[in-house]
């Protein structure tokens, strides 16, 4: 018997769905566009929310800044579900290595006590403010429009209770797994002087309405001055715990350089769509980056001795960077 | 000092513990809006407990896993043209209605559950309800990604967002969804996280996936049955919200128990579109919709709510009703999709002998006595050239938006109607669940966007079926239709001889 | 009526072991196969032990592992290191 090979003709009818096709013409689409764009309903909503019945449930009116296309702020990663969770899983990889390294050499109980009273007031705290991080992107990822930005909301809030865990960690290394220095790292963030302008900072946040101005505000302000001071301008305040540290949130470290990298494009492209956006959102990070500053002046200042002037440099480098998004401070 | 290792229970308490607090620059109730207007009374939210325990670095490396092998499975399909392995072409439609009619709802949740884990007040649910979220994004964009395979090849797949919005009845779904996302943060949660996930999931991804492996569509089942595995965890998060609101304060019955009868009749009007699907869209059938049925709310749900009638919780109002209905409901559905074959994204057929026998093996007490002789005449009408259509728009029930075409309780050969009077307008039903509910929130209920209405205001491209369909971008004579006779059919026939040519 | 706890899983090789150790660790246990899946049931309770599956598996087992073959369940669960228990008791 011979055998015979035959190629069937599997020529494709289309390429990709209609709605990308529309946008690109029909040819092979990527995974990340085919998993975002148009996802979202847009139209014939059947019942107002008991909630908030001034608006639909998916409503391009619960913020000010308008876009003709809210598919044209873009993830330059192209996240989609499986991709970024591939890349949580490897960085999550190497927080295990650094934590194993740390622990079998009990580099974090030769600490001096200085190192760990300020590792105790001045990084513990931290998780807090992740979760109030965490509760703003979750906010914007339901209250937002359109699955290109709303999708790396969602991922940025598994990112900041991914980083609240890893500070945890860091604190049950410190009390030997006893959870008492979680316990006193909450009592600092309640009541400590040093930290109450960043508590009221970021409950000032919860309350705000207007999705994108969370946005700007959390992405650009908290994130650019606040864990900026926190994870890359206190090395000095951990002494010789710094590369300890420096270690075990190294995941805050690549998380914040490929986080910036999309939040910093959307709030580009939001600004350049129109004079009246480009105004909203350089009032909206002037004010919310000014605010940060003062909230960060205390901490620096306790945690430095510098009089606040860390809070002053990370509140220039965060004016810096926004000057490069088009806004105008 | 020597760390001790920490068991698994002790981790995730340090890990999720005292997270949050209570703020005092804000008032909890401006930071928290949301949870106080539906009468909900939580006294001790600590009290809430995660029997998964998940913290986030288990999350990802699971979830990460999964992907990978879900991802490499597509890949596969797609090499190998995976789609020429089917049963038979038919089968194809079944992944058009799930696009269609179930991924946008995939989406739906992902907002929804990501609304409950930014605006209940305790920790706990907030980081369960907010990991559904991610796993709701999952699916939607697994499904995409599996699909746009098919979308290839196949006619109907290619508009799904846009025909979600607007098409007849893809409006039965999308308002199911818009109801649960409409409505308060508990109700939410009782709505998807308990009613949908627990009672209802299991009977569209398990038996329905496993007709997928049996029918050959390996992508189908792998994102299938890996979604399930999220379910899972749905599933135990919507047991535990159930029992802590339960738990809480013995206000809450009433209004939890208003919840579970309301979703219960919801998701049973909804899972009839899953119904016809395992009935006659399958070309080889792994069970019937009756014994799903049997096996996961009869057994199933009556295991659960055993357990959940020492809170005082009582099973579903017309849980009977719809246990009888469970031996008609596929079949009505069909009678419906049949008539408006021409308005419908995916084909249509009158099943063979062989399916015919089946159906009436499986459904003794009913198909022989009601379905089967109408199925027989409108199959001679086909062969005379006649085929049967239904040119007049129907009525639509306005709470499930599913034209009314069920029939009385008992009475398999009255159509059931049901209406109810609300500020000076009459409102139709086709049965007492869907009528109780309007009548608990008519003010919602009044608002539906039902399709036939929008038509005839004119509101949908224009009066005639073809400017319907074009406002759809349903593409007449491709999407809707007979299998038989369908591009469709012609490429799965050319496969098929080639295949057999280039075997010989 | 018994109230039935249940674990359906893949029916694949990464399951089989999982499924041959609920098997033996679960007298009176009923397997329902279809396409892809098997379902196991109990009346009352169903336990996973990790001891069972690492002696099948021979290697270190975490019962949060069954995820990966997990698609569905029934029944409260109570999990931790050693055990993955699905059951109607309180
Ligand atoms: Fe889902
Ligand atoms: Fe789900
Ligand atoms: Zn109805």
């Amino acid at each position: 018997m011979t055998v015979q090979i035959k190629t069937l003709d599997y020529e494709p009818k289309r390429h990709t769905f209609g709605h990308i096709a529309r946008r690109f013409g029909d040819k092979p689409a990527s995974r990340y566009q085919e998993a975002t764009l148009d996802v979202q309903a847009t139209a014939n909503f059947h019942y107002k929310p008991l909630y908030e019945p001034e608006f639909w449930q998916y409503d391009q009116n619960k913020t000010a800044v308008k876009m003709a296309d809210w598919y044209k702020p873009l993830d330059p990663r192209q996240y989609y579900y499986a991709t970024y969770n591939i890349a949580r899983a490897n960085m999550n990889q190497a927080v295990e290595r650094s934590f194993a390294f740390v622990e079998e050499r009990g580099l974090l109980d030769k600490l001096a006590a200085a190192a760990r009273a300020n590792l105790q007031r001045g990084l513990l705290p931290l998780r807090h403010l992740h979760w109030g991080a965490n509760m703003n992107m979750t906010e914007i990822c339901q209250r937002g429009y359109g699955t290109a930005v709303t999708a790396p909301c969602i991922f940025s809030s598994g990112d900041h209770l991914g980083m609240a865990q890893i500070v945890s960690r860091i604190g049950l290394a410190l009390d030997g797994q006893t959870g008492a220095s979680l316990d006193a790292a909450k009592a600092v963030w309640m009541t400590d002087p040093a930290w109450q302008g960043v508590r009221k900072l970021i409950e000032d946040t919860f309350v705000e309405r207007d999705w994108f101005q969370l946005y700007v505000a959390q992405t650009l302000a908290v994130n650019g001055v606040i864990f900026d001071l926190a994870y890359k301008l206190s090395d000095a305040a951990w002494a010789d715990g710094a590369t300890t540290v420096a270690m075990l949130t190294e995941f805050m470290s690549d998380w914040r350089a490929e986080e910036s990298r999309w939040s910093d494009s959307v709030i580009k492209t939001v600004a350049a769509e129109s004079p009246d956006n480009k105004a909203l959102t350089s009032r909206w990070a002037k004010h919310w980056i000014d605010r940060a500053v003062e909230a960060a002046k205390p901490l620096s200042a306790a945690l430095l001795g510098d009089n606040g002037a860390a809070a002053e440099a990370a509140g220039e480098a965060t004016r810096a960077r926004a000057a490069t998004l088009g806004l105008t401070l | 000092m020597t760390a001790k290792k920490l068991g698994l229970k002790q981790r995730y308490a340090h890990m999720t513990r005292g997270l949050d607090w209570e703020t005092t620059y804000q008032p909890m109730d401006k930071v928290f809006p949301y949870d106080t207007f539906e009468g909900i009374k939580i006294r001790d939210w600590s009290q809430w407990e995660d029997p998964f325990r998940l913290t986030m670095d288990a999350y990802w490396k699971f979830q990460a896993e999964k992907e990978r092998k879900l991802y490499a499975v597509l890949d596969a399909f797609a090499q190998n043209n995976g789609q020429t392995n089917l049963s038979d072409g038919r089968y194809v439609n079944v992944v058009k209605l799930f696009l269609t009619g179930i991924s946008p709802e995939e989406y739906q949740a992902h907002r929804g559950f990501a609304f409950a884990g930014r605006h209940l007040r305790g920790v706990g649910p907030r980081v369960a309800a907010q990991m559904q979220s991610l796993d709701e994004l999952r699916h939607v964009q697994t499904q995409i990604h599996t699909i746009s395979h098919y979308n290839k090849y196949f006619d109907g797949i290619g508009e799904f967002p846009h025909m979600h919005d607007r098409v007849w009845y893809l409006s039965v779904p999308k308002s199911f969804f818009d109801d649960a996302r409409t409505a308060g943060p508990f109700e939410y949660m009782i709505a998807i996280g308990f009613a949908f996930e627990y009672l209802l999931t299991n009977l569209l991804f398990v038996p329905f996936m496993s007709g997928a492996a049996y029918n050959g569509d390996m992508s189908t089942v792998t994102f299938g049955f890996s979604a399930q595995s999220d379910e899972s965890r749905h599933m135990t998060l919507g047991i535990e919200v159930i029992k802590f609101l339960l738990e809480q304060h013995p206000d809450n019955l009433p209004i939890v128990q208003k919840w579970v009868d309301k979703w219960f009749w919801r998701g049973h009007r909804m899972l009839g579109l899953v119904a016809m699907m395992m009935d006659y869209m399958l070309p080889k059938k792994v069970m019937s919709w009756k014994e799903a049925w049997d096996i996961y709310f009869t057994e199933a749900g009556g295991s659960l709510f055993q357990d959940l009638a020492r809170y005082g919780l009582k099973v579903p109002k017309y849980a009977d009703v719809a246990t009888a209905e469970a031996e008609h409901i596929s079949h009505q559905n069909w009678a419906v999709f049949y008539q408006y074959t021409h308005a419908a994204a995916f084909h249509t057929w009158m099943p063979d002998k062989e399916h015919l026998d089946w159906l009436s093996e499986k459904y003794p007490n009913t198909f022989d006595k009601y379905y089967r002789p109408r199925w027989e005449m409108w199959a001679q009408m086909e062969k005379d050239g006649k085929r049967f259509y239904n040119m007049a728009l129907p009525q639509l029930c306005n709470t499930c938006q599913i034209p009314m075409a069920y029939t009385e309780p008992g009475d398999p050969t009255t159509i059931a109607f049901r209406e109810s009077r609300f500020n000076g307008d009459t409102y139709h039903f086709c049965s007492d669940g869907c009528k109780d509910i309007f009548d608990g929130e008519p003010e919602k209920f009044a608002q539906s966007w039902l399709p036939v209405h929008q038509i005839f205001q004119g509101a949908c491209g224009g009066p005639t079926v073809p400017d319907v369909l074009n406002w759809y971008r349903l593409n007449n004579g491709a999407d809707n239709l007979d299998y038989v006779g369908s591009p469709d059919e012609k490429l799965w026939n050319q496969w098929m001889a080639g295949a057999v040519k280039a075997a010989g | 009526m018994a109230q039935i706890a249940s674990l359906t899983l893949y029916h694949n090789d990464e399951a089989r072991p999982i499924i041959d150790a609920i098997i033996a660790d679960n007298p009176g246990i009923r397997v329902m196969n279809i396409p892809g899946a098997v379902k196991l049931d109990c009346d009352g309770s169903l336990t996973v032990n990790r001891s069972s599956v690492e002696a099948r598996l021979g290697r270190s087992w975490e019962p949060q592992e069954l995820q990966l073959v997990l698609i569905s369940m029934a029944g409260n669960l109570d999990e931790d290191d050693d055990h993955f228990t699905l059951s109607w008791r309180h």
